[in-house]
């Protein structure tokens, strides 16, 4: 409240100063004193939202050096292009058709129907509604580009065109709906506070179902004569500018979190940034564990995946639990993405060249439901197994997670599946062999470099 | 001694390399080289500008073997580059006068093999 008490007297200052001038000294009223109040909060809340939305846009160039970098370097251009246009195309169908379906009016709980293109509003609410839309455009713009990582490589460029509009338009806003839109998940009580299921989820089981039906890179699983599936490692080309992609990551995850508060005067900012970094933290620990348990050595591109796994589980459950709680979920988380991406690597041989599949998917997942467990939030009715001994929040969280799942699983698998049977969704072997940048752009990342792209 | 010099596809390399490793093959040297033949080059694209390129990316590998080698080195890599496409490579086959092994000083067939 100080805050506001000297926002307040500096407004007044102005005012009275230009009183002196004319002499005319007036007494404040109250209404003047709550309205002059009102107006300064909701100022810092429109700076706080832009801040934080833009720091959310630069996760973009995050994600694209994280890819870039734990990918090989003939396909280096590619990448940044996907990064570009899932942006660039996406917050142009979610202009039109994904904020209305996310955040219209709803039906039955279960989808938006209006506001499509921002159209309906009346003149008051319109300011709120542009700052709000601003700030959700880049969450959308995040599931989105999740998916590039894990399909990687290999993918059509106008295919991963298409899925963009599809994701930003319609599998994200819906999903949405349901748990910030007003709708049935939310409803019952289910609590994602920045986004592990929303966003993060949503974006790695994209990410599964591509990688799936993709198939893998070609050398990646290399059937031996005895039948027996050999793993190979495709070596990322660039571990600097991964590592660099992980820090901008982690640096706009403070706007990611934080700037869920929706509000730049609540009390909670600090809060949610000291979860959200010992989150991290621990995430890039664990992971780093795991990796010299299992490896023998720690692992550097499992430890920086583990410092964005320990950011995607502390992503729901930030503003609802105790510091203690997010050292504990984001140590599990980065342990978990180690053993994650073994998983779906050594035993389902599912090709996901960065890990977006564990990081997002099942990270995102764990941070979910580790709401149920460690919430303790009475005032706002959160509140986990840990603390009052009650399987309910824990119920409806795995509830959102399941139906999430499916939602996703469903609808991607179906247009990817369209995607493949009359577009196509993979390069042929020569193009992929000779690298996308060529094939696809008729660029080269690298020009004047040597690189072995034999690789 | 014959010293084999041979320029292939680069994604070519790796099933070469297994190729030679299935006929006890193990010894050799890569590197990167640029060069052209009858395959024609590509032509890329610099903000809209044309860049022919004639230069291609290929790998040059060299292997010094002993005589009674040369044929199964020779089957080996044709058995690995061969697409059946122009630009699949070429191979040279040069006499060698000596070889000599660092390590100990051998010299000749047994510094070869």
């Amino acid at each position: 409240m100080h805050l506001f008490w000297l926002l307040l007297l500096l407004t007044m200052s102005g005012l009275l100063s230009a009183q002196e001038a004319s002499e005319v000294a007036e007494e404040p009223t109250l209404a003047g004193l709550q309205s002059s109040i009102e107006a300064a909060q909701s100022s810092l809340t429109m700076i706080w939202l832009v801040i934080t939305g833009a720091l959310v846009f630069f996760m973009q160039a995050g994600f694209a050096m994280v890819e870039v970098g734990l990918t090989r370097a003939k396909n280096a251009a590619n990448i940044i292009m996907k990064n570009l246009m899932d942006f660039a195309v996406g917050s142009v169908a979610f202009f039109f058709v994904g904020w209305g379906l996310m955040y219209g009016s709803t039906a039955s709980g279960w989808i938006g129907t209006d506001h499509f293109a921002l159209m309906g509003y009346s003149p008051d609410e319109i300011t709120n509604i542009l700052r709000n839309w601003f700030f959700q455009v880049v969450f959308a713009a995040t599931a989105a580009t999740i998916v590039s990582g894990a399909m990687a490589e290999r993918t059509k460029f106008v295919s991963y065109l298409l899925y963009s509009v599809f994701i930003s338009a319609i599998v994200y806003p819906i999903s949405g709906h349901w748990i910030w839109g007003g709708g049935w998940l939310s409803e019952m009580g289910f609590h994602d506070f920045a986004g592990s299921t929303v966003v993060h989820s949503v974006g790695g089981w994209a990410a599964l179902v591509g990688a799936i039906l993709l198939g893998p890179r070609l050398g990646k699983y290399v059937k031996l004569p005895d039948g027996k599936v050999k793993v190979r490692a495709i070596l990322g080309h660039n571990l600097p500018l991964a590592a660099l992609g992980v820090f901008i990551l982690w640096f706009g995850w403070y706007g990611f979190n934080p700037g869920s508060t929706l509000d730049g005067n609540s009390v909670d900012i600090g809060w949610v940034a000291v979860t959200t970094t010992l989150g991290a933290s621990t995430g890039a620990v664990g992971a780093m564990i795991m990796s010299w348990i299992l490896f023998k050595k720690p692992d550097t591109s499992m430890s920086l995946n583990g410092a964005l796994a320990g950011l995607v589980a502390i992503t729901a459950p930030t503003y609802v639990v105790e510091p203690w709680a997010a050292i504990v979920i984001g140590l599990i988380g980065g342990i978990l993405v180690v053993l994650s991406v073994e998983f779906f690597d050594k035993v389902l041989h599912i090709d996901d060249p960065v890990g977006a599949i564990s990081v997002h998917g099942v990270c995102g997942v764990w941070g979910t439901l580790s709401v149920g467990l460690f919430a303790n939030r009475p005032n706002d009715k959160i509140v986990g197994l840990f603390y009052n001994g009650s399987f309910h929040q824990l119920g409806v969280q795995t509830l959102g997670v399941v139906t999430v799942f499916i939602w996703v699983v469903v609808t991607m698998g179906a247009f990817f599946f369209i995607v493949r049977q009359t577009v196509g969704l993979r390069v042929d072997e020569k193009e992929e062999l000779q690298g996308l940048d060529i094939t696809e752009h008729a660029a080269e990342a690298y020009p004047g470099f040597q690189i072995f792209s034999n690789m | 001694m014959k010293l084999i010099i041979a320029y292939i596809q680069p994604h070519k390399l790796n099933d070469v390399k297994k190729e030679l490793y299935a006929n006890e093959i193990y010894k050799m040297s890569v590197t990167n080289s640029l060069g052209c033949g009858q395959q024609a080059g590509y032509t890329e694209h610099y903000r809209g500008v044309d860049i022919e390129v004639n230069l291609l990316k290929k790998v040059r590998l060299e292997i010094a073997v002993n005589d009674t080698f040369v044929q199964k080195t020779l089957d080996a890599i044709i058995k690995g580059a061969r697409t059946g496409e122009i630009g699949d490579g070429k191979i040279f086959i040069l006499p060698l006068e000596n070889c000599v092994r660092i390590r100990t000083g051998e010299t000749g067939s047994n510094a070869i093999g």
